[in-house]
């Protein structure tokens, strides 16, 4: 099988033409040694041939200025280590952009590979007025080039004809080499470009540009940000409303499986095994899927269309004022979702100690993986009652814990660029992408992928330190009349630990909780409700939800603090392995582990003393 | 500091040809990718944005079919010579 690379400038609709060509079947890895997202899929060629395609991030030269444009370049230049050269170039261009496409074009036909030019979103230039002749444009890169709609699957075989024709030499073009693009400065290539563009345009109407009148109300200096905000509100109102159904539906089909478990298994090791452990503990986590996906449609809504570039704009100064940039609100968006892509989103801010800051930032946004920790405990101590105005108490706290962590990023970036990560200011460099309407089939893809990865840490990561707690838990078996937690390992270590955090308010079964938790927040819940179902067996009693118990026994001060903690606590094993990967070495996680952990102990305690001082 | 115009002070819609960069004022990665862009010497541009608050930063200037943001500190470095009545729309 050959491999073939889809080769481009950022939004020429690379990632929907690779999506049309490979379908479902991707696989999305990350190259190894850096955090750029690898994308494989494979295609099929018009002569049933099977094609290896990767998708290389968008590139606007090889002379690189952050890190996804170098493994552009050392991919294609085959210099990167455990990554063949690909045999065909599949270069996509936007038809409405030619002149600056071309620029980048020309650098990559200079390599003299096979290359094909997927002349792509020719139905957006001519939209814009623009009738365009590929065959000029043929004649004077010296290559094969397809007209493509990619979003309407237009052009596709013609695409795959052309593949074939110039991986077995067939190409009409074959040994027409194209000298005259080589060695030619930048200058040179812009003026070639310029060139090429109009001789590849045969008529152009004086139509005005469509988006311009989007962007005069979205990039409004008023309405702008206005919009932007009561966006994000809506999303977040979304996140909470939309995804109740499912929740509740999800809850009960684990409560139900529970129940049919306990029915049928016979009472020993393995009934408490599955009941105690994997439904009481991965159960609790799973519930929030519908939340994690909704957040994510949101977000890759705003990516697609490119309202994400603008929100961006907007930000940036705002973002200025603690010394990032605008690029720097992409990835912090991100990371209300979760950290691990957030952090992997840097990759696009070329400033290193913007980057660096981001990445220290980054795990302060309120991820998805919080939501449990925080809807668990709100929904445990705080009434369900409203504050005027239809505003309940509890969406209210919950809206006070992101702003927390949003403070708290804005105030430890502020720091950290006076300090650790001092720096000349950064710039603020970004294309602003056309408006495009998000296809659902490539939401779909992308929605699917995000899901499956958190499906796959619930089987994985929170599985298995779910289990280990229960493990824990369970041995030594207590003698008659003694607490079973009390009298297992995990108890004792429990114990211990909380020395360290009755400062703050903790108990112990928090102290337990957090140890495992530090695979991943959510693992707090899963835990609670693991640590709370072994305890209700020996009193005999029905195992209440995690809610019940934590109402029942935990303070409001004690419940408070430990929201508190979880504002700032790095607890995740993947963000700090993202993090130990994105910054080559453990100098700067743990420098993130320490400043956190220490963040989280100082808020929690404040939180817990300043909560038992006003009586609450 | 001399007075000729730069795009920061450029009017919005109005074009302008990039007259000069002084890409020394400018780091060198940030310069890189301005160039890459295709912000350099003889390009047509135009202000269509601003910010809001302090100095309505940063910008997004028009670029042939292009819109790019920029900050002005990086458009202070980048000197234009105005078209005369030249229309601001294409």
């Amino acid at each position: 099988m050959f491999r073939a690379a889809l080769v481009g400038n950022p939004n020429a609709g690379k990632s929907a033409l690779f999506n049309k060509l490979t379908g479902a079947r991707q696989k999305i890895a990350n190259y190894p040694g850096v955090t750029v997202e690898r994308k494989a899929g494979r295609m099929t060629l018009p002569n049933g041939e099977p094609v290896e395609l990767i998708d290389l991030p968008g590139a606007y030269s090889f002379d690189a200025a952050s890190p996804d444009e170098e493994v552009t370049r050392a991919v294609v230049h085959g210099e990167f280590a455990g990554e063949a050269t690909p045999d065909v170039i599949i270069l996509v261009l936007d038809a409405a952009n030619l002149e600056q496409h071309l620029t980048f074009a020309q650098e990559v036909i200079a390599l003299g590979r096979p290359t094909v030019v997927a002349l792509n979103m020719i139905d957006l230039a001519a939209r814009d007025g623009l009738t365009l002749d590929p065959d000029a444009l043929s004649e004077a890169l010296g290559v094969p080039v397809v007209p493509t709609v990619a979003v309407r699957s237009r052009g596709l075989d013609e695409l795959g004809e052309a593949v074939t024709a110039v991986r077995s030499g067939r190409a009409p073009e074959e040994g027409r080499t194209t000298p005259h693009l080589f060695h030619l400065s930048l200058p040179e290539r812009r003026l070639a470009a310029k060139h090429m563009a109009r001789g590849a345009i045969l008529s152009r109407s004086k139509r005005a540009v469509v988006e311009s009148s989007l962007d005069k109300v979205l990039l409004n200096p008023w309405a702008g940000p206005i919009i932007l905000f009561a966006f994000l509100f809506i999303v977040f109102q979304a996140v909470f409303a939309w995804a109740t159904p499912f929740a509740d539906a999800l809850e009960a089909g684990v409560g139900a499986v529970s129940a049919a478990v306990t029915g049928n298994v016979p009472e020993g090791f393995f009934r408490d095994f599955l009941t105690e452990g994997l439904f009481a503990g991965v159960g609790a986590v799973v519930v929030f899927l519908p939340q994690i996906v909704i957040l994510f449609a949101f977000i890759l809504a705003m990516e697609m269309s490119g309202y994400m570039a603008r929100a961006a704009f907007i930000m940036d100064r705002m973002m200025a004022s603690v010394g990032l940039s605008g690029r720097s609100f992409i990835p912090l968006l991100s990371s209300f979702a979760c950290a691990i892509p957030g952090i992997m989103a840097t990759r696009s801010i070329a400033d290193t100690k913007d980057r660096l800051t981001t990445i220290l930032i980054a795990p302060l946004m309120t991820c998805s993986a919080r939501l449990p920790v925080y809807a668990v405990v709100i929904a445990a101590v705080i009434p369900n009652t409203t504050v005027g105005g239809g505003v309940g108490l509890q969406g209210l706290v919950l809206f006070a814990l992101y702003i927390a962590g949003i403070l708290g990023a804005m105030a430890a970036a502020l720091v950290l660029r006076r300090t650790v990560t001092k720096g000349a200011a950064s710039g603020f460099i970004m294309e602003m992408p056309r408006y495009q309407m998000p296809l659902l089939k490539d939401m779909a893809i992308g929605l699917w992928q995000r899901a499956w990865v958190f499906l796959r840490r619930a089987g994985t990561i929170i599985f298995a330190a779910t289990i280990a707690l229960w493990l824990l838990l369970t041995f030594p078996k207590a003698d008659p009349g003694e607490s079973q937690v009390d009298a297992s390992i995990a108890g004792q270590i429990g114990n211990g630990m909380a020395v360290l955090v009755e400062p703050i308010g903790f108990n112990r079964d928090i102290a337990l909780s957090l140890i495992p938790a530090m695979a991943a927040r959510e693992v707090a819940v899963s835990s609670l409700g693991t640590i709370y179902a072994v305890e209700a067996e020996d009193e005999d009693v029905v195992a209440d939800a995690v809610t019940d118990r934590i109402a029942a026994t935990w303070t409001l001060p004690t419940a408070l603090a430990f929201l508190a903690w979880f504002v700032f606590a790095p607890q995740c094993l993947s963000t700090i392995a993202v993090a130990k990967r994105e910054t080559n070495g453990w100098k700067w996680p743990v420098f993130m582990l320490v400043y956190l952990f220490g963040a989280a102990y100082v808020f929690a305690g404040l939180t817990y003393w300043l909560a038992v001082w006003l009586g609450l | 500091m001399d007075d000729r115009p730069t795009l920061d002070r450029l009017a919005p819609h109005r074009a302008a040809r990039i007259a000069h960069v002084a890409w020394d004022d400018i780091p060198s990665d940030d310069a890189k990718r301005l160039r890459a862009l295709g912000i350099d010497e003889g390009a047509e541009v135009a202000v269509v944005h601003r910010g809001m608050f302090g100095g309505r930063d940063p910008l997004a200037v028009r670029l042939g079919r292009m819109t790019i943001a920029l900050r002005r500190s990086h458009a202070a470095a980048i000197a234009i010579a105005e078209f005369e009545a030249e229309s601001a729309a294409s």
